[in-house]
């Protein structure tokens, strides 16, 4: 099978890049959020819980084109952004943006889970010991909860890389620009001869998918049940 | 000097306890279910009585009427929690120095306590490799290095085998001569009391039913049996 040609190095080069910045971006809004559903009690709580699944449970192209409505040139936030130089709509910036948002529930969801797997007593026990809570967050919750928090980031990572509905309708398919992975894959299924490329991004997407998926539950497991720190 | 009025029902269980003391160390001593443990937990603020107050040196750490109610992490108390609660993923000097870490206080005393302690060889292990004596060994040096005003013991004993039982009273009873830090001992073992205290609280039913001076708590109990010297 031929190398991959240069528009789809450049195609895989901009889905590692979304990938990777969509993670560390949403990782500390993804790190409060779980930190406030698994320990706080408050009113409302549930509809935040709900909505934070709505990525995951909305048709994509809804997501992209509320992504369009709000950060679009013309849109409710996307307007205002503008007028200090940040643009989302047709940018790479906004393939990031869909990605932050698609992986989001993913992200929080790990975390949460691994934030609840810490033994709450200890963090009782560095209280007595005089520690903030954001001492104790720090010191106690994050270190015992690491291999959960990574695994999110590797589950979201994977998330985002194939990412595709939300960001064509939000960014659509510019070369070099917003043309990602799966969305060069759709645009060489429809273009005569391009079954060579579909198949070499489809077994590059394969292989990123399985390698962050059997990361991901390597490390944390706490997805599929297995407990941390045994 | 520490004095304790409280009321709160915990599990089911009405807990009404009063009791003043100036003495080194005083025991509450009591049956299990008492509710010992839960009086513990009041004063390192833990649980939230539901009426009382109480005292420490002079400072109201709690008081129901006029609202006071300092935050655990504020009370500056040296709890020794039953079951130990040492932070795995840290090693046994960095669980030493929490507390003073966790309160932004000079180091002072390491060397002393890991000398009294016999905690040298340990320093750079993880908790997960010390046997049970040694654990709550290096538990009692963390509570006494967060520079505490009183030392709560909370079983500290339960759990142990035979001779690490032995070598931890040992180590109690030597805390208690070198140091001189005020210690409230909860349990219901006779004999650790006999060996610690100086006076004794009696709880019975979440009550507190008696006040003794040690010797007098010696000469109410039947004969030692377990072997360990009072």
């Amino acid at each position: 099978m031929n190398p991959l040609s240069p528009a789809e190095w450049e195609a895989l080069s901009l889905s590692l890049r979304v990938g990777v910045l969509s993670v560390i971006v949403s990782l500390p809004f993804a790190l409060g959020l779980a930190w406030l559903l698994s320990r706080a009690r408050f009113p409302g709580r549930i509809l935040i819980e709900a909505a934070l699944f709505l990525p995951l449970t909305l048709p994509p192209v809804v997501t992209g084109y509320a992504l369009l409505v709000l950060f679009g040139r013309h849109g409710w936030i996307g307007e205002w952004l503008g007028q200090i130089g940040i643009v989302f709509a047709f940018r790479w910036t906004g393939a990031v943006l869909a990605a932050c948002v698609m992986g989001f529930p993913l992200l929080v969801l790990s975390i949460r889970v691994a934030f609840d797997m810490v033994d709450r007593r200890l963090e009782r026990a560095a209280e007595t010991l005089g520690a903030s809570t954001w001492r104790r967050f720090v010191t106690i919750v994050l270190p015992l909860s690491s291999r959960g928090i990574v695994a999110g980031g590797v589950l979201a990572f994977a998330r985002a890389f194939g990412e595709f509905g939300a960001t064509i309708t939000f960014v659509s398919s510019i070369p070099g620009e917003t043309r990602t992975l799966p969305i060069a894959i759709y645009e060489l299924i429809s273009l005569p001869g391009g079954e060579g490329g579909v198949q070499r991004l489809t077994l590059v997407a394969l292989g990123v998918a399985f390698a962050a998926t059997l990361v991901a539950a390597l490390l944390g497991g706490t997805l599929w049940g297995r407990r941390q720190h045994d | 000097m520490i004095e304790v009025a409280l009321h709160l029902e915990y599990r089911d269980l009405p807990i009404d306890v009063e009791f003043a003391a100036s003495a080194r160390c005083v025991a509450l001593f009591g049956d299990s279910g008492a509710g010992k443990t839960t009086v513990l937990n009041a004063i390192a603020g833990l649980v939230r009585p539901q009426s009382g107050r109480i005292v420490l040196d002079g400072q109201v750490l709690f008081d129901h009427a006029s609202g006071v109610d300092v935050a655990p992490a504020a009370r500056e108390v040296g709890y020794v929690f039953q079951d130990g609660r040492l932070f795995r993923h840290l090693s046994v000097r960095a669980n030493l120095l929490y507390g003073a870490h966790a309160r932004r206080r000079p180091v002072a005393g390491l060397d002393r306590i890991v000398d009294l302690l016999d905690l040298g060889s340990l320093l750079g292990r993880r908790p997960l490799d010390l046997s049970g004596g040694e654990r709550q060994r290096v538990a009692i040096g963390r509570a006494l290095l967060s520079q505490p005003r009183v030392l709560l013991l909370d079983e500290p004993l339960t759990g142990l085998h035979r001779e690490a039982r032995v070598q931890v009273l040992e180590h109690l009873r030597r805390l208690k001569q070198e140091l001189g830090i005020a210690t409230l001992l909860v349990s219901h073992q006779p004999d650790e009391v006999a060996a610690l205290a100086d006076e004794v609280v009696l709880m019975r039913a979440g009550r507190t039913v008696a006040r003794l001076d040690v010797v007098a708590f010696v000469a109410s109990q039947p004969p030692v049996r377990n072997g360990i010297p009072a």
